[in-house]
C-alpha cells in the first residue's frame, strides 16, 4: 500500500524523465518545447501533492472543518504555471521566427549552420589569418 | 520614510517603468525613462551599501506580512554590494549604448528598453529577496526578458542563440524549482533565515540532499558552470551589443551569488563538506579554465572569444568557492565584482567596433589601432586586468585568489590560476598584435573607421578608470567582500 499510496510521486517522476529525454532527445523546436512543458508540468505535480492532506478540506475557513489541505503550493504553482505559460509563449514565438529566417525548425540541422553566422556581416567566410 | 522603506523601490522603479516604457513612442522618451529609473536604483543601492555593511541585514516585510509568512527582502553586505553593482552598471552602459541600440535596434525601442528594464529588475529581485521561491520568480522574470532581448541581434543566429538559452535556462530554473520543492516539502518554509534554521536538524535527510543537488545543477546551468556552458558563447555573441555588455557583467554573477547564499548561508558549510561539493566545484572550475580559455584562443571573432573568457572567469569563481573558507569566499566576491568591471569594459570596446565597422571577425580587424586609438587603448588596459596585471582590478582578485588557496594548502589552485592567467595574456595579445601591428584588410572600408563619439568613450574610460581604481584602492571591493564572505559563512539563526 506504501508503494500505491504515493503514486502521484511516481507519476512525477515518469513525466519527469519523459519530459527531460523529449528535450535532449529531440531536434525539432516544437517537441522541445513540448518535453519542456512536461518537465515543468512533473515539477507541478510535485508541489501540488505535497500540499494534499489526507481528508482535508478546501482551504477556506467555515464552521465544521477540522482539517485543511495546504494552500501555498497552489498559490506557488499558480505563479509557475503563469512563467511556464509565458516561456512556451516565448519558445513558440521564436520558432515561428527561426522557420521564417531558415525555413526550417530542426536543431541538428541548423547547428551545422551556426558556426558561418558568427560574424555580423552576412558575408562569405574567408579564410582566417589566426596568428 | 526610512532607507529600508525606500529600498525595495531599487527593484520597483525598473519593474513599474517597464510597461510605461513599452508604450512610448520615439527614440528619446523611452532611453530617458530608461536612464532615470536605472539612476533612481542605483542611488538607493548607494545609499543602502553602507548602511547594510554597517548595521548588518536590514529586513522588508512586503505587506507588512512579517516574516516567515510574508515574503521579505533582507540585504546584507553581499546582496547590496551587488545591488550596486548591477544597477551601476546598468546607468554607465545606457548613455554608451544609445548609439549603439539606434544602430542595431532602429525600430521599436520603446519594448527592448523595457525588456532592458525587466531584465534589470529581475535581477535586483533575485539579489535581495530573502525567499527562496521569489528567487524564482525573479529567476524567471529575467531570464524570459533575457531571452527576448538576445533575440533582437541583428544577425538571425540571435535567434537560434536565443532558443538554445531559452531551453537551457528553463530547465535550470525548473531544477532550481524541484529543488525548492524538497526543501518546502521536507520543512514547510520558503524563508531563507526559516530554512537555515530548520535545515541542520535534517542534514541526513535523502531528500534534503537530492534538493542540494536539484538546486546545485539548476544554478549551474544559469552561471553556465562547465560543462553547462554551452549557451553561453552564442547568446553573448549574436546579442545586441548593450545586452551583451549587461549580461557579461551582471547575469551570470547573480547565478553565482543565488548558489552562495543558498550553499552557504541556506544548508549550511557543515551540509557542503558533508557532500561532494568541493571536489566537484574544483574539478569543473580548474577543467572550465583551462579548456574555456583554450577554446577562446581558438576562436577568430571577438565577441566569442570574450564569450569563452567569461566561462573561463566563472571558473576561477568556482575554484574560489570550493576552497569553502571565508578567504576563499571573499575572492569568489571580488572576482565577482572585478570581472563586471573588467568584462564590462572589454565588451563596450568590442560593441564600438563593432558599431563602426559592423563586424568583429579578427579578419576585419587589422590596424585598427591607428583609427580607433581610443577604443583599442580601452581594450588593451581592460584585457591587462583580465590577465591580472599588478595595479588593475584583476590583480587583486587573482591575489586574493591565490593568497586564499596558499592559506587551504592547495597548490594544484594556485598553478591552475597561474595557467589561466597564461592563457588570457595569449587570447589578449592575438587581438592587439592584429589592431596594431597587422595592416588593414584590402577590403577594410576606410571611411567608417573611425574613433567612436564621447558618448561611447565617456562610459567606456569610466570603467576602465574603475578598473585601475579598485586596483589601487581595496577599501570598497575587498573589505565589503571579507565583510560578506563572514557573512555567508555565518548567518546563523
Amino acid at each position: 500500500m506504501a508503494f500505491l499510496g504515493h503514486y502521484n510521486y511516481y507519476i512525477v517522476v515518469v513525466l519527469m524523465m519523459i519530459g527531460f529525454y523529449v528535450v535532449i532527445a529531440r531536434g525539432n523546436m516544437v517537441k522541445k518545447i513540448m518535453g519542456l512543458n512536461l518537465f515543468q508540468t512533473s515539477a507541478f505535480i510535485l508541489f501540488i501533492s505535497a500540499g494534499k492532506i489526507m481528508g482535508g478540506s478546501t482551504p477556506i475557513l467555515r464552521d465544521g472543518v477540522e482539517v485543511y489541505s495546504n494552500p501555498l503550493p497552489h498559490v506557488l504553482i499558480l505563479t509557475a504555471i503563469v512563467v511556464g505559460v509565458a516561456t512556451t509563449a516565448v519558445g513558440l514565438a521564436l520558432s515561428v521566427r527561426i522557420n521564417e529566417a531558415y525555413g526550417n525548425i530542426e536543431d541538428d540541422l541548423l547547428s551545422e549552420e551556426e558556426p558561418d553566422d558568427f560574424a555580423l556581416t552576412q558575408e562569405p567566410s574567408r579564410d582566417d589569418d589566426s596568428s | 520614510m526610512t532607507l529600508i522603506e525606500w529600498m525595495p523601490f531599487s527593484v520597483l522603479i525598473p519593474l513599474i517603468a517597464a510597461p510605461v516604457c513599452a508604450l512610448l513612442p520615439g527614440r528619446v522618451l523611452p532611453w530617458t525613462l530608461t536612464f532615470v529609473s536605472v539612476l533612481a536604483s542605483a542611488v538607493i543601492c548607494a545609499l543602502v551599501l553602507p548602511m547594510a555593511v554597517g548595521e548588518g541585514p536590514l529586513s522588508y516585510a512586503f505587506g507588512n506580512w512579517p516574516p516567515p509568512v510574508g515574503i521579505e527582502y533582507r540585504v546584507d553586505a553581499v546582496n547590496a554590494l551587488l545591488a550596486l553593482l548591477i544597477s551601476a552598471i546598468a546607468t554607465i552602459i545606457l548613455p554608451w549604448a544609445r548609439v549603439s541600440v539606434n544602430d542595431e535596434v532602429p525600430d521599436r525601442q520603446g519594448p527592448f528598453y523595457a525588456l532592458f528594464l525587466l531584465a534589470m529588475s529581475g535581477l535586483m529581485g533575485i539579489t535581495l529577496t530573502g525567499d527562496v521561491f521569489n528567487v524564482f520568480v525573479f529567476l524567471e522574470i529575467s531570464s524570459l526578458s533575457t531571452y527576448a532581448l538576445i533575440a533582437h541581434g541583428k544577425n538571425r543566429a540571435a535567434l537560434l542563440a536565443s532558443f538554445r538559452y531559452l531551453i537551457m535556462g528553463t530547465l535550470g530554473a525548473t531544477f532550481y524549482l524541484i529543488g525548492v520543492g524538497f526543501l518546502y516539502i521536507q520543512t514547510g518554509t520558503l524563508n531563507m533565515v526559516d530554512l537555515a534554521e530548520r535545515l541542520p536538524a535534517l542534514a541526513d535527510d535523502r531528500a534534503i540532499r537530492t534538493a542540494f543537488g536539484f538546486i546545485i545543477v539548476g544554478m549551474g546551468l544559469k552561471l553556465a558552470l562547465f560543462p553547462l556552458h554551452r549557451w553561453l558563447p552564442g547568446a553573448y555573441s549574436n546579442a545586441p551589443s548593450m545586452v551583451t555588455v549587461f549580461l557579461a557583467a551582471t547575469a551570470t554573477k547573480v547565478a553565482v551569488y543565488v548558489l552562495l547564499r543558498l550553499v552557504f548561508s541556506v544548508f549550511g558549510v557543515e551540509f557542503a563538506l558533508a557532500m561532494p561539493f568541493e571536489e566537484i566545484f574544483f574539478t569543473l572550475g580548474a577543467v572550465g579554465i583551462f579548456f574555456a580559455s583554450l577554446s577562446a584562443i581558438k576562436q577568430t571573432s571577438l565577441k566569442r572569444m570574450l564569450a569563452y573568457s567569461s566561462v573561463s572567469q566563472i571558473g576561477y569563481i568556482a575554484l574560489a568557492i570550493s576552497l569553502i573558507s571565508t578567504a576563499g569566499l571573499s575572492a569568489g566576491l571580488v572576482h565577482i565584482f572585478n570581472h563586471a568591471l573588467m568584462k564590462g569594459a572589454l565588451f563596450m570596446c568590442v560593441g564600438a567596433i563593432v558599431y563602426r565597422i559592423g563586424s568583429d571577425r579578427f579578419a576585419d580587424l587589422g590596424g585598427l589601432a591607428k583609427q580607433m586609438p581610443l577604443t583599442m587603448l580601452a581594450f588593451v588596459l581592460a584585457g591587462l586586468s583580465m590577465i591580472g596585471v599588478p595595479l588593475t582590478a584583476g590583480f587583486i582578485s587573482k591575489w586574493a585568489l591565490i593568497s586564499a588557496a596558499i592559506e587551504a594548502g592547495n597548490g594544484y589552485a594556485v598553478g591552475i590560476v597561474l595557467i589561466g592567467s597564461l592563457m588570457a595574456v595569449i587570447y589578449i595579445w592575438r587581438v592587439v598584435e592584429i589592431a596594431y601591428l597587422q595592416p588593414a584588410p584590402d577590403n577594410a572600408d576606410m571611411s567608417r573607421r573611425r574613433e567612436v563619439g564621447l558618448s561611447m568613450l565617456i562610459p567606456l574610460w569610466i570603467l576602465i578608470a574603475a578598473n585601475f581604481y579598485f586596483g589601487i584602492d581595496t577599501r570598497l571591493t575587498l573589505d565589503i567582500a571579507t565583510r560578506g564572505a563572514e557573512v555567508l559563512m555565518g548567518m546563523t539563526p
